[in-house]
């Protein structure tokens, strides 16, 4: 009797035993899971608040007199009237142009005067010193006429760089130049309107006098985080930049300059 | 006449003098933006406090160096040296003196102050534009000392979210299979960690084989893949509370079950008279739905973001190659056509990408290319690499990497790494043991 107590009690202590160390996954705890973090918001200092309200409203209006403005000052683009058919040389009239050019190339007494293949006693002959003087006073004439000539020209294109934009090499030095300081922001959606214009008032040695985001009431419509993003990246490259790669003469020109900051080629890859 | 006098009109007055000049900016660099981290300040009383319950001399600090490493391994910020900073971090968070932290080089920068608020951790921080002169955002949180971690986390995706214009994938966590001992006798056990690899767990004890661990989009819960018996079985794990369910026994071969984005379906593909189909299991009445039915073999479904469509592998055209399908199964259309073999498709959260694992000539390949297949890119190559799982934003892969056996079956390794989708910024995640099978989850601050 007392040996099949101490046997049953022996196996089921080794029962016991073995049910304990067998699933020791009984032990295991549970997950912990970090508490949950509460976030409460901070306002944001006066001194370095994003632009009030107000301030917002004058620019918006700003904006908007110059687009009025803008409408009323350019015309829209004029319809160039296309040439007439009339213009389009009829059928009779083609030999006769032809002719025309015909008589002006092969005119033989022009040729003679201008192109005359001569051989070296012939040379010889039309050789007259005594009109070595003239032909001197000649080539001071046309000297003097080329440097006028010359002098009109660069009248002309003074005239022209003060209305004409950058040249090509400027604008690519001032490109190279933005393009070094722009850090895309790269988690922009490049199927959105990547595009932020900003005008600028420059100082005569290139460094920025005012800047001003033209879509600025964009920055704050809801939806259109990303345009800020990438407003204030265009604003930190100009501010890295300066002063800017601006040429050294002609500042009239470009006191103003507007840069159209377009992330969509970049990030689409 | 009109006309003529406006032609007269147009030719005489000079048009470019009234109109402003314009340059078009089309390109940037993509270096990383300089920032300055500087670290949070403490008062005395509130550091000896959480030094005694944190160990840690300076949490203020701590928390800085986790904001630091974060921006780092983005790739697309580049901390700069604390050493170089002149300003004492309380005043930097009261008002910065920016031209100090402009003639350091640096953009952006962050200040902040922790203190102890009834045996709480408060955690003050604000980011600064340099070059503007302007702060930027301002938050502050309270939260329990140990969670300080996540703090750091939670910081940097603001900042992240505040300058590139995504959302950061910081304060998000990785479950992955760890693996250890021999190749022939591996054991294989479920673990999580934090996505810097800290904080890591084991979840399984490794009795069991277990597969494909897959986070389940809107919440903490993982579907996995594990042998009871030689037998495939799904299960669920919810994180919070350790609780596992067997969500069904599958025959055969049973492959990488997967959440639907809303996560109240499960879909997978497992072999039914011979033939590997996928179908999906809705864990509410646990009804199994076929997806396709095709002779061929169809695995790894990966639905789309919005849950409308679903991207799989299949081999019906002679080659494992990568298909997209309405949710119900109808419209299938081939979308991958390059050389070699495509498999895992994964569509991305953000819904434009789907990224593969390509074999070619004997090499593996991790790549992306749009929904339609058209701008296949190859971001990384190896001996041997797949299963890529996308960072809830979308930027980043994560993914595993196996490395060759010597003559001697020896120096196998499995190590998980991850990359962006420059393809440029690749980095090893630090595991402690051999890691296969990664998948990362939503943020958790959501």
């Amino acid at each position: 009797m007392n040996r099949s107590i101490i046997i049953s009690s022996v196996s089921h202590l080794v029962l016991i035993m073995i049910t304990a160390f067998s699933l020791p996954f009984l032990a295991k705890k549970p997950i912990d899971l970090p508490p949950i973090v509460s976030v409460e918001l901070i306002q944001i200092t006066d001194k370095t608040n994003i632009p009030y309200a107000p301030k917002a409203k004058k620019i918006i209006e700003k904006i908007k007199e110059k687009e009025k403005k803008l409408v009323s000052e350019q015309a829209p683009p004029k319809k160039v009237k296309k040439i007439k058919p009339d213009a389009v040389p009829l059928p009779d009239d083609k030999p006769k142009k032809v002719e025309k050019i015909k008589e002006d190339k092969q005119n033989p007494e022009k040729i003679d005067n201008e192109i005359k293949q001569v051989s070296e006693f012939e040379k010889k002959e039309l050789f007259d010193p005594n009109n070595i003087a003239a032909l001197i006073d000649k080539s001071k004439v046309e000297s003097a006429e080329t440097i006028k000539k010359n002098n009109k020209i660069t009248q002309d294109q003074k005239k022209n760089v003060e209305n004409a934009g950058l040249s090509l090499s400027e604008e690519d030095a001032l490109k190279a130049q933005i393009f070094g300081c722009w850090s895309i922001p790269l988690g922009l959606p490049y199927n959105e309107n990547l595009l932020v214009r900003i005008k600028l008032q420059l100082n005569p040695d290139g460094t920025i006098q005012e800047s001003e985001i033209l879509d600025h009431a964009r920055m704050n419509k809801p939806g259109q985080g990303f345009y800020k993003v990438l407003a204030e990246s265009a604003l930190r490259a100009i501010k890295l930049c300066q002063p800017l790669r601006v040429p050294t003469t002609g500042y009239e020109r470009w006191k103003e300059l507007q840069l159209n900051f377009d992330a969509r080629e970049m990030l689409e890859g | 006449m009109k006309n003529l006098i406006i032609l007269f009109l147009i030719l005489i007055v000079p048009t470019n003098a009234l109109g402003l000049i314009e340059v078009d900016i089309t390109r940037g660099n993509l270096n990383p933006l300089p920032i300055a981290v500087s670290p949070l300040s403490i008062d005395d009383e509130s550091k000896k406090s959480f030094e005694k319950t944190l160990k840690k001399k300076d949490i203020g600090s701590e928390i800085s160096k986790v904001i630091e490493k974060n921006l780092k391994t983005s790739g697309l910020f580049n901390p700069l040296d604390k050493n170089a900073f002149l300003q004492a971090p309380d005043i930097a968070h009261l008002k910065p003196r920016f031209e100090d932290w402009n003639l350091i080089k640096a953009q952006a920068l962050i200040t902040g102050k922790v203190k102890n608020v009834d045996d709480k951790l408060r955690v003050e921080f604000r980011l600064w534009d340099v070059l503007a002169g302007k702060e930027m955002m301002a938050l502050a949180f309270t939260t329990v000392p140990n969670n300080w971690r996540r703090v750091g986390h939670i910081i940097t995706d603001k900042v992240y979210e505040r300058l590139t214009g995504e959302k950061g994938y910081f304060d998000t966590r990785i479950i992955y299979v760890a693996e250890d001992g021999p190749k022939t006798k591996r054991i294989k056990k479920l673990a999580i960690m934090d996505q810097d690899g800290a904080n890591n767990k084991f979840l399984t004890l490794g009795n069991e084989l277990v597969l494909t661990p897959r986070f389940n989009p809107t919440s903490q819960m993982v579907t996995y893949l594990s042998y009871f018996r030689n037998l495939p079985r799904v299960y669920l794990l919810d994180i919070e509370t350790g609780i596992q369910e067997v969500v069904g026994d599958f025959p055969g071969m049973t492959f990488a079950p997967r959440f639907s984005p809303d996560g109240k379906k499960i879909i997978m593909s497992f072999a039914k008279d011979g033939n590997s189909d996928i179908y999906t299991m809705d864990l509410e009445n646990r009804i199994v739905e076929k997806i396709t039915n095709h002779p061929s073999i169809d695995t790894s479904p990966s639905y789309s973001p919005d849950g409308k469509f679903i991207c799989f592998n299949s081999d019906r055209s002679g080659y494992q190659q990568i298909y997209v399908m309405k949710s119900d199964g109808s419209n299938v259309k081939r979308i991958s056509f390059g050389n070699g073999l495509y498999g895992t498709p994964v569509w991305s959260p953000r819904g434009d990408l789907i990224a593969f694992t390509k074999l070619h000539k004997g090499k593996f390949y991790i790549g992306v290319m749009r929904t339609d297949g058209s701008g296949e890119r190859l971001l990384t190559e190896n001996f041997y690499q797949e299963a890529p799982s996308w960072s809830p934003n979308g930027r980043v892969l994560i993914f595993y990497r196996e490395t060759k056996t010597d003559d001697k079956g020896e120096g196998f390794s499995a190590k998980l790494w991850s990359i962006d989708l420059t393809g440029y910024n690749e980095r090893l995640v630090g595991t402690p043991t051999d890691a296969s099978d990664p998948s990362w989850s939503s943020l958790l601050s959501n």
